[in-house]
């Protein structure tokens, strides 16, 4: 008998304890779902108001499915700016540096990683603090030499620096490549390979997962670029879609479906990119969160 | 230099591979910051030099220019909003989000969605959102019978609507927190309900000192943007009303490319370099005390 009482003393706060966790798992549940509805209403409401009829978009109550569908607003839209050019211009953009970031950042990486020369720590140290130096403090030189370079209203300034590597890219580039086992690369260096050899043949297959991640933040960071743009492309040919949204706005009128229309065909490329690589992506937060 | 032939290989090869890099260093990083610790000393319109000033724009800047110190104002007014908020957001959705619920990846996936939308567009659609007279957020309020305020239109609520706005991309961060919080041994946690922990003495002694570093991590990248604040205020409210959101880059990008004053924009970007490096420290050092390290003897 002396048994039984501190038995039932534990079941019972095994009960407790399950309780409690059935408790919080509901309330968990009740507020995420308010937290994911309060995240996600303000694309809705972008989605909503981009199919509205003008005298929709200021209705009061608030009208959250519009009837008919306003299709012709993005058609309205498209056409009301060079949408189509600045369209072009983005990708042209994305695409360049890509390419550039692609092929600068996996051979600085490399040398950090894989090449065991002295100093290559004192460089590792240098590109990571200079990250940590605010734009506006380079801004302003780097501006003056585009201009008498003749590079302004280029993509030019936009496109090369992202073929002389980034440093986030770069470290992210290093730290994959030292948990690649170096006997892989030893071996081919006594048969006679060249570090060219190796980097291409041994290193750069073997890191397609993180090369795939950096093609997506460069896609995402080059799309997503305002200050850039704005400060080096002024001729509204040249504009990308980052600057051209903000012709849907005259000093003191917004034509808040057209502008919604034209927010949602940029924002939807990036929701669809997202939904087919959200494997990469899990993994790029992963390996900017520990790692950085 | 008693180098071997092998060394010496490894040298040549190392900073040729490195040289993209150590060439876009010298191009865009160390001579750009040397030319503008040299306009920062004068009159420079863009095209020609004026003259040399010596310290005259930082004497100007800090004792006579009132917008700067307005822009100034308005940007540690927004850090000292957007900061701890942003974290005590981030921290508590990923809380959440670390919840044993088997849907819980749907949750993770809206709450992440916000943050790769492009700032450029987020500020449209906030813009909208925030209209006084037809923005949602007004509209929802006047339906349980509370009127809104002017979100962007009124000075005393500019800053803060941005601010709101901001939070909307604590996804991101969350995510990087939950993925921390997924790296605190389970077994820590079990010791500590054998002993009869509550949950706050489980987050307090277990679940922050195990993730401080990322905390850590965090707060000064936060801090770094949030110094730089510039797209939401730009689109948004254009530095309006009444200068509310005059924020410090906007006023330095309106000295440089606006007013033809570069010397004086160059001046503002050390002081806000300066002043970005300073708080950092000031964080790093404040914070040795509370940030551990695992593997670390305390």
């Amino acid at each position: 008998m002396a048994q039984t009482a501190p038995e039932a003393r534990r079941r019972a706060r095994v009960r407790s304890m399950r309780r409690k966790e059935i408790r919080t798992q509901i309330l968990g549940r009740v507020v995420l779902i308010a937290m994911s509805v309060i995240f996600l209403v303000p694309i809705a409401w972008m989605i909503s108001t981009s199919f509205k009829e003008a005298h929709q978009v200021m209705a009061y109550p608030p009208i959250w499915i519009p009837w008919p569908f306003a299709w012709e607003n993005y058609e309205t839209a498209v056409k009301a700016i060079p949408f189509l050019l600045y369209l072009r211009n983005t990708l042209i953009i994305c695409a360049s540096t890509i390419i550039g970031t692609l092929i600068s950042s996996t051979l600085v990486g490399y040398s950090l990683a894989k090449i065991p020369w002295r100093g290559r720590n004192a460089l590792l140290i240098l590109i990571l603090s200079t990250m940590m130096l605010p734009f506006p403090v380079t801004m302003i030189p780097l501006f003056v030499t585009f201009g008498k370079l003749g590079w302004i209203n280029t993509f030019k300034p936009l496109i090369i620096p992202a073929f002389l590597g980034s440093p986030f890219y770069i470290f992210l580039l290093r730290q994959f490549f030292m948990t690649i086992p170096g006997e892989l690369s030893d071996a081919a260096r006594i048969d006679g390979a060249s570090e060219l050899g190796i980097f291409g043949r041994i290193i750069l297959p073997l890191s397609r997962p993180v090369l795939a991640v950096i093609a997506l933040f460069q896609f995402l960071g080059a799309w997503n670029d305002f200050l850039g743009p704005l400060i080096y492309l002024h001729s509204d040919k040249k504009y990308t879609l980052a600057i051209g949204l903000q012709m849907y706005r005259t000093t003191n009128y917004v034509q808040w479906e057209l502008l919604m229309a034209a927010s949602t065909l940029v924002v939807l490329p990036i929701l669809i990119l997202f939904f087919f690589a959200q494997r990469t992506f899990i993994e790029g937060i992963a390996i900017t969160g520990i790692k950085g | 230099m008693g180098m071997t032939r092998q060394e010496k290989r490894a040298l040549v090869m190392g900073l040729a591979f490195a040289a993209p890099w150590i060439i876009g260093f010298v191009l865009f990083v160390a001579y750009p910051v040397a030319a503008s610790l040299y306009y920062s000393f004068t009159e420079f319109t863009g095209l020609d030099i004026t003259g040399f000033v010596g310290f005259g724009n930082y004497i100007e800047m800090l004792t006579r220019d009132e917008l700067f110190h307005k822009s100034l104002y308005n940007t540690l007014y927004y850090l000292s909003l957007a900061v701890p908020l942003g974290f005590i957001v981030a921290l508590c959705l990923a809380m959440l989000l670390n919840l044993k619920i088997r849907e819980v990846s749907i949750y993770r996936t809206c709450v992440y969605i916000p943050n790769i939308i492009p700032a450029f567009a987020a500020s449209f659609v906030w813009l909208w959102l925030l209209n006084p007279e037809y923005g949602l957020v007004n509209l929802v309020l006047e339906q349980v019978g509370i009127w809104g305020p002017g979100w962007v239109s009124d000075p005393r609520w500019s800053k803060f609507s941005i601010v709101l706005m901001a939070q909307w991309g604590a996804g991101g961060s969350a995510m990087i927190f939950l993925a921390s919080l997924q790296d605190v041994p389970r077994s820590l946690y079990e010791v500590a309900e054998l002993d009869g922990a509550s949950a706050w003495r489980k987050f307090r002694y277990i679940t922050l000192p195990m993730i401080s570093p990322v905390i850590l991590f965090h707060v000064i990248m936060a801090l770094f943007g949030a110094f730089q604040v510039f797209t939401p205020a730009y689109i948004m409210t254009a530095g309006g009303p009444a200068n509310s959101t005059l924020f410090y880059v906007l006023y330095l990008y309106r000295n440089a490319f606006n007013y033809g004053k570069m010397g004086y924009a160059s001046a503002m970007a050390w002081l806000l370099f300066i002043l970005a490096l300073v708080t950092t420290l000031i964080v790093m050092k404040t914070s040795a005390r509370f940030v551990y390290y695992q593997g670390e003897e305390r």
